[in-house]
């Protein structure tokens, strides 16, 4: 079981962890933006989410934290 | 559940600047879980240059000074030498670092300065709009060089890694690059290992880590990534180019 | 006791750092000065101090900018070239207010120039050499023991107003030879520094020395903050040396080796009748602007003379402080040549018989 939270104010929707995540999960919230007028990424599938933390790692911008 | 990954406390927490996919800000975060791990935030001394990362004093949780173009590793010889017992670190990009600072960091190396450099090399100059480093590659197209680096009139690309190796003061270099998870944990097993070789007075310590710059490059973020792998690996190899450690070079 | 020692100029600037705590230096070798780092290469080594060769000016500047930024009290030294190379340093030092010490050990230019004496850096040393509104705090010595108390003063100055201070030697008092009085070790002046990066250590707000703000209005108020420090200086540092002013009719004024000569042409001048006096300022900046504007006042002053060793640099800031009362002549001489004690009161005879 893990969970990402992702801090949708810091995003700046760069992508980055979309392609990474082994399961697929990471989405750019196109519907979405956040007060820099940028679609932040988020995790919707929590139930997915294996805890590796690749989208973390790849992220230059401190959003993305996960729990296991 | 307890928390796997979270934000390390080397960071102040400002929201940085750089543009969206800008991989400055995983080697900030790389660098300053290190400082972390090693319980030096209190006692590190970082050295900001100029470039997109001007302003980094404002990123990293520890004391910081901002060097004039080029001289960081001279402004860090001189904490170093007034503070031999604290980490020393400068973070410095392809032009800081290649072009007007070439003097200061052949020097700091050849002294075996007890200092680690942070070089960023994404083979364009970021903060002032994209003209030509002295790591662009042949071709590639930049403010200054709109049809194409030609080496007959701009010369050619320098890899500072290689060169840097062959001076005995030397005593870790390693090329690094950011364009996945594998090499990003690669990369920050290098830092480490500069860093504590710094601590433990082996001499001067360098990783060179390729990065995009999605922004004067022209391409999106992820794109980005790829020709750090497809266009800059071809020229700058990674790999360990130093390690006094290894018993020899490489 | 006081020690009572023959030193060359070079090396009474070394020692005195060294009697004023300064354990750092880096420099890189240019005529007329490098005795000092000779010197220090192996003083340092007694006090357990860094001395290090750097690759050039520009690095050694930034070495200072690093080490005195750390906190710790250090020097570097060059001769005019060298300090052209240095004034991107200057300016970035004056913006962050580190508190340093830099010898100018002046020899002639322009460009490559020559190694024999000059004072063509008033110029780039008073009214600042690099970019942006900045000011050194230049101290000028026309003798060997001078030269000694101004460097230890100079570590004292610059920690007390955070700012760089300037020891400005013309090449002939970097080489000469003269006995120096060395002041037995006093309690020096420890000043805290709080605001240096030495590191965090437990504090809450990391320490940053930088001289960049994006921010305007917060620019500006770095500017003003600079500004007032140096209305302070001018409003308690000024120092000059003065003598026969009272019923002077000529008044040279002159520093550095300049000075010396105009005290021999003094003496001969009123053998011959002819009263003529000194204004010698040994602050260039702060500049002594009151004693020159009252002397100009004087019923009996008919001239200012000013020599200096260049084609005319500190006659302008004599004239603004005259200015107007009465008439300012120079002479000067450049290239490397001194003027003759004879050649002096030629000019000085001319001036007395009216003719100027």
């Amino acid at each position: 079981m893990a969970r990402v939270t992702f801090d949708e104010e810091r995003c700046k929707g760069c992508g980055l962890c979309v392609p990474v995540c082994p399961k697929q999960i990471v989405v750019i919230r196109t519907d979405k933006l956040n007060s820099k007028g940028l679609h932040p990424a988020c995790v919707e599938r929590q139930d997915l989410c294996i805890g590796c933390a690749f989208c973390a790692i790849m992220c230059p911008d401190q959003v993305i934290e996960v729990e296991r | 559940m307890e928390k796997v990954f979270k934000i390390t406390k080397g960071l102040t927490g400002v929201p940085m600047h750089y543009c969206p996919g800008c991989t400055h800000g995983i080697v900030h975060r790389l660098v300053a879980e290190v400082l972390e791990e090693m319980d030096v935030i209190e006692s590190a001394i970082g050295v900001s240059s100029v470039g997109c990362t001007y302003n980094n004093y404002d990123y990293f949780a520890c004391d910081m000074l901002q060097a004039a173009h080029g001289r960081a590793p001279a402004v860090a010889t001189g904490v170093k030498r007034v503070h031999p017992g604290s980490l020393v670190f400068t973070y410095q990009g392809d032009g800081d670092l290649a072009a007007i600072g070439t003097a200061e960091i052949v020097h700091a190396a050849a002294r075996g300065e007890r200092i680690t450099t942070i070089f960023v090399n994404n083979a364009i100059y970021g903060m002032t709009s994209g003209q030509m480093a002295p790591t662009t590659l042949i071709g590639q197209v930049t403010t200054t060089t709109p049809f194409g680096r030609d080496a007959a009139i701009h010369g050619y690309p320098i890899r500072m890694s290689e060169m840097l190796s062959t001076l005995d003061g030397a005593a870790f270099i390693q090329r690094v690059s950011m364009h996945d998870v594998r090499n990003v944990r690669e990369a920050k097993k290098a830092i480490a290992k500069a860093f504590r070789l710094q601590s433990e007075g082996a001499g001067f310590t360098m990783v060179e880590i390729l990065s995009t710059c999605p922004t004067n490059w022209g391409i999106d973020p992820v794109g980005s990534l790829e020709w750090i792998k497809e266009m800059m690996i071809p020229q700058y190899p990674l790999g360990v180019y130093k390690d006094v450690t290894a018993g020899g070079d490489k | 006791m006081s020690n009572r020692v023959l030193m060359k100029g070079n090396e009474a600037i070394a020692e005195a750092a060294v009697k004023a705590g300064c354990r750092h230096y880096f420099g890189y070798p240019i005529t007329p000065q490098t005795e000092i780092a000779h010197y220090l290469a192996k003083r340092m080594k007694d006090v357990d101090g860094v001395f290090l060769q750097a690759e050039s000016e520009v690095a050694a500047i930034n070495m200072v900018y690093g080490a005195a930024g750390a906190g710790a009290r250090v020097l570097t030294s060059s001769s005019s070239p060298g300090i052209s190379l240095k004034q991107e340093g200057f300016s970035y030092i004056a913006g962050a207010e580190i508190p340093s010490v830099v010898v100018n050990v002046m020899r002639c230019g322009p460009g490559l120039g020559g190694i024999l004496p000059a004072q063509g850096d008033y110029f780039q040393c008073v009214k600042g050499g690099g970019h942006g509104d900045y000011k050194n705090l230049v101290l000028a010595a026309s003798g060997v023991q001078e030269l000694f108390s101004l460097t230890m003063e100079a570590f004292d100055l610059a920690d007390k107003y955070r700012i760089l201070v300037v020891i400005l030697a013309d090449g002939t008092i970097g080489q000469m030879m003269e006995p120096v009085i060395i002041p037995e070790d006093t309690d020096m002046k420890i000043f805290d520094k709080p605001w240096a990066a030495s590191g965090k250590k437990g504090g809450n707000v990391h320490h940053t020395i930088k001289s960049i703000y994006i921010d305007p209005v917060v620019l500006e108020g770095l500017n003003n903050r600079l500004q007032s420090k140096y209305r302070e200086i001018e409003a308690n540092e000024v120092r000059v040396e003065t003598s026969a002013l009272e019923d002077a009719e000529i008044v040279i004024t002159a520093f550095g080796t300049c000075a010396r000569i105009a005290k021999n042409v003094i003496k001969e001048a009123a053998r011959e009748g002819i009263k003529v006096g000194l204004i010698r300022p040994i602050t260039l900046w702060p500049f002594p602007v009151e004693i020159i504007s009252e002397t100009a006042r004087k019923d009996s002053v008919k001239a200012f003379l000013d020599i200096e060793l260049n084609a005319g640099q500190m006659v302008e800031d004599v004239r603004l402080a005259v200015n107007g009362k009465k008439e300012v002549l120079f002479h000067g001489r450049t290239g490397g040549m001194i003027p003759s004690q004879e050649e002096i009161l030629d000019i000085v005879r001319r001036i007395a018989g009216g003719g100027f």
